[in-house]
C-alpha cells in the first residue's frame, strides 16, 4: 500500500528524499551511495567498453617508470612493469562485473526454477534436490569455487561458472522456502478450489510473490560474487595474467609491500572493498525498499 | 423434493499424526438437494471444514478420504482422476473461503482473478469477453466496474468476500461451497453479505453447502440443518423443526448456548466439558460424557441415524 500511494505521487517521494530523514525506511544516504557506486560502476564498465580511450593510459603497456608512486602524472602510482594502476583499475572493473553479473545470472537461472519446482511439488524430487543444494552449500564457497575454477581453466566464463555453481544453492534455499511458505497461503488454496492448474498456480501465484526476495538476494550475490572473483584472481585462477583484474594485481603488488610500495595494492583493493560495499548496500536498500514490513510509516 | 446434487455415503477421513491417527470425519452420509441451503454446523475441530474439503478433494495432507463415496451429479467424485477433478472445481463445485483478506493473490488483479478463472474452464472464451463477463459479475455483487483492476489490497474485507463469491459464481457452479463464509466479517457487513449470498441463492436456484458454527447465521440462510460432532453426524432436520425442536442433546446445548435478547435466565447456559480427543474416542456415543440424559447403553453401543418424522434423522438412543 505504502509503495502504491508513493508510485502514484512522485513528488511525494521527492520530498521525502529532500526531507532527508528516513527513505522508506532505510538509511537513505547509505542506499544512495550503495547505489550511486553500482550505477558508477555499471556506466564506467559500459564506457570502457565501448570507447577505448576512457582512461588515461593503456592498461596493458608501459607508459611510465615502474613504481613511481601517485603523482599528478599517474595518480595511483605504476606497477612493476611501469604500467599505469588508475587505468588498469577503471579497465578492471569490466571483468569484476561481467563475471559477478554472469555468474549471478547462472546462479539465478539455475537456483530460481529449481527451487521452484523443488518447493512446489514436493516429495521426493525435492527430498534429492535439497540434499544435493545443501550438500554444495555446506562446502567453503570460495575452496569450492577454487576447486572448479581449476577444473574448468581460466576465462571471464568458466571463472563465472565456477562462482555461480557456489550460490546456486542459496538462490535455490531461499525460492524453496519461500514455496514452501507461500504455498500455504489461502490465496492458493482459493485458486486450487476455483480449479486452476499447477503451472498457473506456480506461475501465477507464487512467482511472482517471490521475487521481490529474489532481487535483494540477486543484489547481494553480485557483492559476494566479486569479492569471490577477486579471490580467485588472487591465486591465478583468472583470466589472462596480462590483462587488467583487481584481484591478480593485487597478487603481483603483494610481495612490492615489504619495499615500502604500497600503492600496487592499495588501490585495487580499496576497489573492491568498494564496489562489494556498493553492492551489498544496494541490496540492504532494495530489501528495504521492497519489504513493505520494514517499511517505516 | 428437487433431485439431489450431492450425495455423501459413509464418508470417512483420517488424518495419520504422530499420536495416532485423527478421524475427523467418520461414516457421515449426507444428501444435498439442487436449490437448497444446507448449513453444516458444530463446533470447532469437528470436522465440518474437512468434510468440505473432501468433497473438492483439497484435503491437505496428510489427510485422507479412507472409506466411503461422494456422488456427484450422478458421479463418484473419489473414482475421478485428478484432471477431470481439476475442471470440475470451480467449473462445477466451488468454494468460497473464510477469510476474505488472505483469499485472493495480492499481486493479481481482481480483473486477473476473475478472467483466470472463467478462462480457465473456458479456454475458447477470448479476453474481452471474459472480461465483459467479470464485469457484468461484479456489478452483480454491488462492486462498480471502475474497481475492476484494482488490486485487493484496495478493496474493503465485505469486498473481497463479494470478489470470492464472484469467483465461485464465475461459471454457474452447481454446488457452492462455503466454508465460514462470515467468521472474519463484522456483524454489519455479515448482515449485508448474508443478504447478497440470499438473493444470489433465491435469483440463480444456488445450492449452498454453508460450513458456520455460527447458529445465527444457520438459522438465517439454511433450509435444513447437519449438526455435526466429534466427526459424527448427530442430527438432520430442516432448519423450523431443528430450531423449534432439537432432538439431539448436542443440538439443544448448541442452541442454549447462543444469547438471546428473550432469555429470562441470567446466565447463559454453557456445555461442560470439551470435544473428545478423536485419536481415541470414548465409546459409544461420542456425546455422552458430556450429555445430561446419557444412559449407560449411551457409553456402550454406538447410535445410528435413526429416521424420526419426515426428513428428520437423529443419532441418539433417547428416540
Amino acid at each position: 500500500m505504502q509503495q502504491a500511494a508513493t508510485l502514484s505521487e512522485p513528488t511525494n517521494l521527492l520530498a521525502r528524499f529532500l526531507r532527508g530523514r528516513k527513505w522508506y525506511g532505510a538509511e537513505w544516504y547509505m542506499t544512495m551511495t550503495g547505489g550511486l557506486i553500482v550505477a558508477f560502476i555499471v556506466v564506467l564498465t559500459l564506457l570502457t567498453f565501448f570507447t577505448p580511450r576512457l582512461a588515461p593510459y593503456d592498461p596493458e603497456s608501459r607508459v611510465g617508470d615502474p613504481f613511481t608512486p601517485p603523482c599528478t602524472t599517474h595518480i595511483f602510482g605504476t606497477d612493476q612493469l611501469g604500467r599505469d594502476i588508475f587505468s588498469r583499475i577503471i579497465y578492471g572493473a569490466q571483468i569484476v562485473l561481467q563475471v559477478a553479473l554472469l555468474s549471478a545470472v547462472f546462479s539465478f537461472i539455475v537456483g530460481v526454477p529449481l527451487g521452484l519446482i523443488s518447493g512446489f511439488l514436493g516429495g521426493r524430487l525435492d527430498r534429492v534436490l535439497s540434499l544435493v543444494m545443501d550438500s554444495i552449500y555446506s562446502f567453503p564457497g570460495l575452496i569450492l569455487a577454487i576447486a572448479l575454477a581449476a577444473l574448468l581453466g581460466a576465462g571471464v566464463l568458466n571463472m563465472s561458472v565456477a562462482i555461480a555453481v557456489v550460490y546456486v544453492p542459496i538462490f535455490f534455499r531461499l525460492v524453496r522456502g519461500q514455496v514452501l511458505s507461500i504455498k500455504e497461503e489461502l490465496y492458493v488454496e482459493a485458486a486450487r478450489s476455483l480449479g486452476a492448474r499447477g503451472r498457473t498456480i506456480l506461475w501465477r501465484y507464487i512467482f511472482p510473490n517471490v521475487i521481490p526476495s529474489i532481487v535483494v538476494v540477486f543484489s547481494l550475490n553480485i557483492a559476494d560474487a566479486i569479492i569471490t572473483e577477486a579471490g580467485l584472481a588472487f591465486i591465478g585462477l583468472g583470466v589472462d595474467p596480462s590483462k587488467p583484474d583487481w584481484g591478480y594485481d593485487i597478487y603481483r603488488g603483494r610481495s612490492e609491500l615489504v619495499g615500502g610500495r604500497w600503492w600496487p595494492v592499495t588501490f585495487p583493493g580499496l576497489a573492491i572493498a568498494l564496489v562489494a560495499l556498493g553492492f551489498s548496500l544496494f541490496g540492504e536498500g532494495l530489501s528495504e525498499i521492497l519489504n513493505p514490513r520494514l517499511t517505516e510509516a | 423434493m428437487s433431485e439431489p446434487v450431492l450425495q455423501i455415503r459413509n464418508l470417512s477421513v483420517d488424518y495419520p499424526t504422530r499420536a495416532g491417527v485423527v478421524r475427523a470425519v467418520d461414516d457421515v452420509s449426507l444428501t444435498v438437494y439442487r436449490g437448497e441451503v444446507l448449513g453444516l454446523v458444530g463446533e470447532s475441530g469437528c470436522g465440518k471444514s474437512t468434510l468440505g474439503m473432501a468433497i473438492l478433494r483439497l484435503l491437505r495432507p496428510p489427510g485422507k478420504i479412507v472409506a466411503g463415496e461422494i456422488v456427484f451429479n450422478g458421479r463418484n467424485l473419489l473414482e475421478l482422476d485428478d484432471e477431470t477433478m481439476r475442471h470440475l472445481r470451480g467449473a462445477h463445485i466451488s468454494m468460497i473461503f473464510q477469510d476474505p483478506m488472505t483469499c485472493l493473490n495480492p499481486l493479481q488483479r481482481i480483473s486477473d482473478h476473475v478472467i483466470e478463472t472463467i478462462r480457465t474452464h473456458r479456454p475458447e472464451m477470448g479476453k474481452q469477453e471474459a472480461r465483459k463477463r467479470a464485469t457484468e459479475l461484479i456489478d452483480r455483487l454491488g462492486i462498480m466496474a471502475e474497481r475492476l483492476d484494482d488490486y485487493p489490497h484496495q478493496l474493503s474485507g465485505g469486498m473481497r468476500q463479494r470478489v470470492m463469491i464472484g469467483l465461485a459464481l464465475a461459471l454457474n457452479a452447481d454446488l457452492i461451497i462455503a466454508d465460514e463464509p462470515t467468521t472474519s466479517l463484522d456483524v454489519i457487513v455479515e448482515a449485508q453479505f448474508l443478504d447478497l449470498l440470499r438473493d444470489l441463492q433465491r435469483q440463480f436456484n444456488l445450492t449452498i453447502i454453508l460450513i458456520t458454527h455460527n447458529i445465527g447465521v444457520v438459522a438465517e440462510l439454511s433450509d435444513r440443518v447437519a449438526v455435526m460432532y466429534a466427526g459424527k453426524l448427530v442430527e438432520l432436520a430442516d432448519v423450523h423443526s431443528l430450531f423449534d425442536d432439537p432432538l439431539h442433546p448436542y443440538t439443544r446445548g448448541l442452541l442454549n448456548s447462543v444469547p438471546n435478547i428473550s432469555l429470562t435466565e441470567d446466565h447463559l447456559q454453557i456445555m461442560d466439558g470439551s470435544p473428545p480427543d478423536l485419536i481415541s474416542p470414548p465409546p459409544g456415543c461420542r456425546f455422552h460424557p458430556r450429555c445430561p440424559y446419557a444412559k449407560q447403553e449411551c457409553s456402550r453401543r454406538e447410535p445410528a441415524m435413526k429416521n424420526v418424522g419426515k426428513d428428520r434423522l437423529v443419532a441418539c438412543w433417547l428416540y
